[in-house]
C-alpha cells in the first residue's frame, strides 16, 4: 500500500471536430496509490469516459504521460502493450453492448485466459472459468447460457469476470452500475469492495453519481470541460468542498431526511462548449461566485489544503 | 469451448429446421444436385454394361471398337447404331441409362424435324439441333450448380474480407477503399465480357475469373457497415482492451455477429451467380458452343416459339432452382439469429 501504481501527467486527448478542436481531456494529472480507487466524477460529456479509455491506450492520447509501474505506456509497442493488457482491465457502463452476443459467457470469460497461453490445458482452464464464475457470483448452471439471457447485473458479473480473468492490477470502472436498478448497484459495489480486499486491486471508478462515489473510493477527483477542477481525499471533499462546481454538485446529492431545509445550488446556463475553449475558467459562466479575473485567466491547480487540489482563483496555494 | 460450439450448433440446426419450407428445399437441392453429379450414369449415350460372349464391358470407362463386338470397322463402336446393337444382343445383353442420350447427343431418328416434340424417347423433346433437352437440362443444371456455388464462395471471401478491412479500421482505407469499388462497380461489364471474349475463347474457368473480377463487391457493402457499426461496440473495446489481436477481433468477434446478413445473402447471391450464366449464354457470351447450358436453352426456346416444350421446361427447372435458393437463404437466416421468436 501506498506505492503508485499509475501516475498520469498533463494527459490530453484533442479530437478534430468540423467547428474546431475538441477538448475532451485537456492538461489532467493524477497519481493513483496501489490498492486504492479514485473516484472521478463529473456530469456527461465532461470527459471522464475518454480518460478512462485514454489511459488504457483505447484511444490514443494527443499527449501526456502514462506511467504504470514505472513504465511509460505511451512508449511501449504493440506487443509490449498487448502484454501490458494484463495488467490494466476495463469494466463497461452498458452491460448489454460490452459482452459478445454471440459467445456463451463462459467463452467470453475465457477468451483472456485463452489469448493469454498461461493454461494450455483444457480441462483446467474450464476449472479457472468456473473459479471466476464462483468469485463473482454467477451460478454454475449459467455456464452455457448467452448474454441475452441473462439480467443486468448478471451481465455486469460476466464483465466483472472477464476483467478480472488475468489478475490485473488496475481497472478502469467505467460507471459499472450507473445502468443497474438501485438494489443491484449495492450488490456490484459491494463485490467490487470485495474483490478489492482480497486481491488489492486498483480502481479508476469514473461515475456521476456523488453519492455511489462517496461509497466507494479513496479520493474523489472532478472533472469539468475536461479539465481536473478538484482533487481531494473523499471525506476532505464531502467536508469541505472548495470548488463551486464541486460545492453545486455535493448540494444535489438527496438527502434522506425530511424536515432537510439545506440549501441547494442551482446551476443556470448550459456547458460552455468544449470546441477550441478560451484560455479562461471553464466554469465562469455558470459560476455564482464568478470574478473579474475568471474570465481573464484559468486557474491553475493547486494544493489548497494537503492533499486538497482545486483550479480556483478564490483559493490561494498553501504556503509550504 | 468445446462444451459451447455443439450445443450452439444443435440450436441453429434447430432452428434451420423449424423453417419447414427452408428444411424442405434444402433436401430437394441437395438429392438433385447430388444426382446430377452422378449425371453420366442417368442420362448417357454409351450403355452402363454390356455382356459379350460371356465378357463384361465397361463402354464409360473405356472405349472398344466395333470389331470388338464382332462388327466391321476398327472404329469406336456407336451403341446407338442399331446395326451394332444387334450385333451385342445376338451374343449377350445391355443395360442402358434411363435416358439414352448424353447433352451433346444428337437423335438423328426423329420423327418430326428438330426441334421435335415430346416423345417416348425423348420424353422432354429435343432442341434445334436434335439434342434430348431432359439431358441438356440435368447437365445444364449441374454446370450452373456448381457455377454458382464457386462463384459465389469465392466471390464472398473476396467481399467479405475486403468488407471487413473497409469497416474495422476506417478512415483512409475505408474511402479509398470504397471510391475504388465505385469506380470498379460503374465499369460496364457486359461490355467488358463481349470484348473479352472475342479475345479469348471464354471456358468455365475464364467465365469465372470475369465474373469474379466484376461481382466480388456485392457484400462488401453489408460486411463494411456492419464492421463499422460493431467496431464501436463496447465488446470490441473490451477486446481490445484484453489485448485480443486485430485479425481475432475481425475474425472471433466481429465477422459472426456480420455473418447472419451476409449467409442470408448468400443463397440469393448463389441464384445471381445462376442467373448471370444463364444470361451470359443467353446472350451466346457464356460458355463454348456445344456445353449443356440452360441459357442456351432459353434462347433456343425464344427463336423457336412454335416449339413451346423447350422454353418452358428451361423455365421450369431455373424457376425452380431460385425457389428453392430463396427458401433455404431463409430458413439460414433463422437459423444464424438467436434472437428470433421460436414459432
Amino acid at each position: 500500500m501506498g506505492e503508485t501504481l499509475l501516475e498520469v501527467k498533463n494527459l490530453k486527448k484533442y479530437f478534430r471536430v468540423a467547428a474546431g478542436t475538441l477538448h475532451a481531456v485537456d492538461d489532467v494529472s493524477f497519481t493513483i496509490d496501489q490498492g486504492h480507487t479514485l473516484g472521478i466524477v463529473g456530469e456527461s460529456g465532461c470527459g471522464k469516459t475518454t480518460l478512462g479509455r485514454t489511459i488504457l491506450r483505447l484511444i490514443e492520447p494527443t499527449s501526456g504521460e502514462m506511467v504504470f509501474g514505472g513504465k511509460d505506456l505511451r512508449k511501449l509497442g504493440t506487443r509490449e502493450m498487448r502484454y501490458m493488457r494484463r495488467e490494466m482491465q476495463i469494466i463497461f457502463q452498458d452491460p448489454y453492448s460490452s459482452l459478445n452476443p454471440r459467445k456463451p459467457i463462459a467463452e467470453t470469460i475465457e477468451e483472456p485466459i485463452l489469448l493469454a497461453g498461461l493454461i494450455p490445458d483444457t480441462d483446467k482452464r474450464f476449472m479457472r472459468v468456473l473459479e471466476l464464475m464462483d468469485t463473482v457470483g454467477l451460478a454454475e448452471r449459467l455456464i452455457n447460457t448467452y448474454p441475452h439471457e441473462l439480467d443486468g447485473g448478471r451481465r455486469q458479473r460476466v464483465g466483472i469476470a472477464r476483467a478480472l480473468a488475468m489478475n490485473p492490477k488496475f481497472i478502469v470502472c467505467d460507471e459499472p452500475v450507473s445502468s443497474l436498478d438501485v438494489s443491484i448497484q449495492a450488490q456490484i459495489l459491494n463485490l467490487m469492495k470485495t474483490i478489492q480486499r482480497d486481491t488489492g486491486v486498483t480502481y479508476l471508478f469514473i461515475t456521476h453519481d456523488l453519492s455511489v462515489v462517496n461509497h466507494f473510493s479513496d479520493d474523489i477527483a472532478v472533472m469539468y470541460l475536461g479539465r481536473l477542477v478538484e482533487k481531494a481525499p473523499a471525506e476532505a471533499l464531502f467536508q469541505e468542498p472548495l470548488h463551486p462546481y464541486t460545492e453545486a454538485l455535493l448540494s444535489a446529492i438527496p438527502v434522506p431526511r425530511i424536515h432537510n431545509r439545506r440549501e441547494r445550488i442551482l446551476l443556470k446556463g448550459e456547458l460552455t462548449s468544449p470546441i477550441n475553449p478560451e484560455p479562461v475558467c471553464r466554469f465562469a459562466a455558470r459560476c455564482t461566485k464568478c470574478m473579474d479575473i475568471c474570465t481573464k485567466e484559468e486557474p491553475p491547480l493547486i494544493e489548497a489544503r494537503p492533499k486538497h487540489f482545486v483550479a480556483c482563483h478564490l483559493h490561494k496555494a498553501m504556503v509550504s | 469451448m468445446r462444451f459451447a460450439m455443439s450445443s450452439m450448433g444443435i440450436e441453429r440446426w434447430k432452428r434451420f429446421k423449424a423453417n419447414r419450407r427452408g428444411f424442405y428445399s434444402l433436401w430437394i437441392f441437395l438429392g438433385l444436385f447430388g444426382l446430377s453429379l452422378f449425371a453420366e450414369l442417368i442420362s448417357n449415350d454409351k450403355p452402363l454394361l454390356i455382356s459379350y460372349g460371356g465378357g463384361l464391358y465397361l463402354p464409360m470407362a473405356t472405349s472398344y471398337t466395333e470389331k470388338a463386338f464382332g462388327g466391321e470397322f476398327s472404329t469406336a463402336a456407336d451403341y446407338r447404331d442399331p446395326a451394332v446393337q444387334s450385333l451385342i444382343k445376338a451374343k449377350g445383353w445391355i443395360l442402358w441409362p434411363p435416358i439414352r442420350f448424353s447433352y451433346n447427343t444428337m437423335n438423328y431418328d426423329l420423327p418430326s424435324p428438330a426441334p421435335s416434340p415430346p416423345t417416348l424417347i425423348n420424353p422432354l423433346g429435343t432442341d434445334e439441333k436434335g439434342r434430348d433437352i431432359l439431358a441438356i437440362l440435368i447437365y445444364g443444371f449441374r454446370l450452373s450448380v456448381i457455377f454458382g456455388l464457386t462463384l459465389s464462395i469465392l466471390s464472398s471471401m473476396v467481399g467479405v474480407a475486403v468488407g471487413a478491412v473497409q469497416g474495422y479500421y476506417g478512415g483512409k482505407i475505408d474511402i479509398l477503399g470504397q471510391r475504388f469499388i465505385e469506380i470498379w462497380s460503374g465499369m460496364p461489364t457486359l461490355f467488358l465480357l463481349i470484348i473479352l471474349s472475342s479475345v479469348v475463347q471464354p471456358n468455365f474457368w475464364w467465365l469465372l475469373l470475369i465474373t469474379l473480377l466484376f461481382g466480388w463487391m456485392s457484400l462488401v457493402g453489408l460486411v463494411r457497415a456492419e464492421f463499422l457499426r460493431a467496431r464501436n461496440f463496447e465488446y470490441v473495446q473490451a477486446a481490445k482492451a484484453l489485448g485480443v489481436s486485430n485479425s481475432r477481433i475481425i475474425f472471433r468477434h466481429i465477422l459472426p455477429n456480420a455473418m447472419v446478413a451476409s449467409l442470408t445473402f448468400l443463397p440469393f447471391i448463389l441464384g445471381g451467380s445462376i442467373t448471370t450464366l444463364t444470361t451470359l449464354d443467353f446472350l451466346g457470351f457464356g460458355l463454348p458452343v456445344g456445353s449443356p447450358s440452360l441459357g442456351d436453352l432459353l434462347s433456343q426456346g425464344k427463336n423457336n416459339l412454335q416449339a413451346p416444350w423447350i422454353g418452358i421446361s428451361t423455365f421450369i427447372v431455373i424457376a425452380g432452382v431460385l425457389s428453392l435458393l430463396v427458401f433455404i437463404g431463409e430458413a439460414v437466416r433463422d437459423a444464424f439469429d438467436p434472437r428470433r421468436a421460436y414459432k
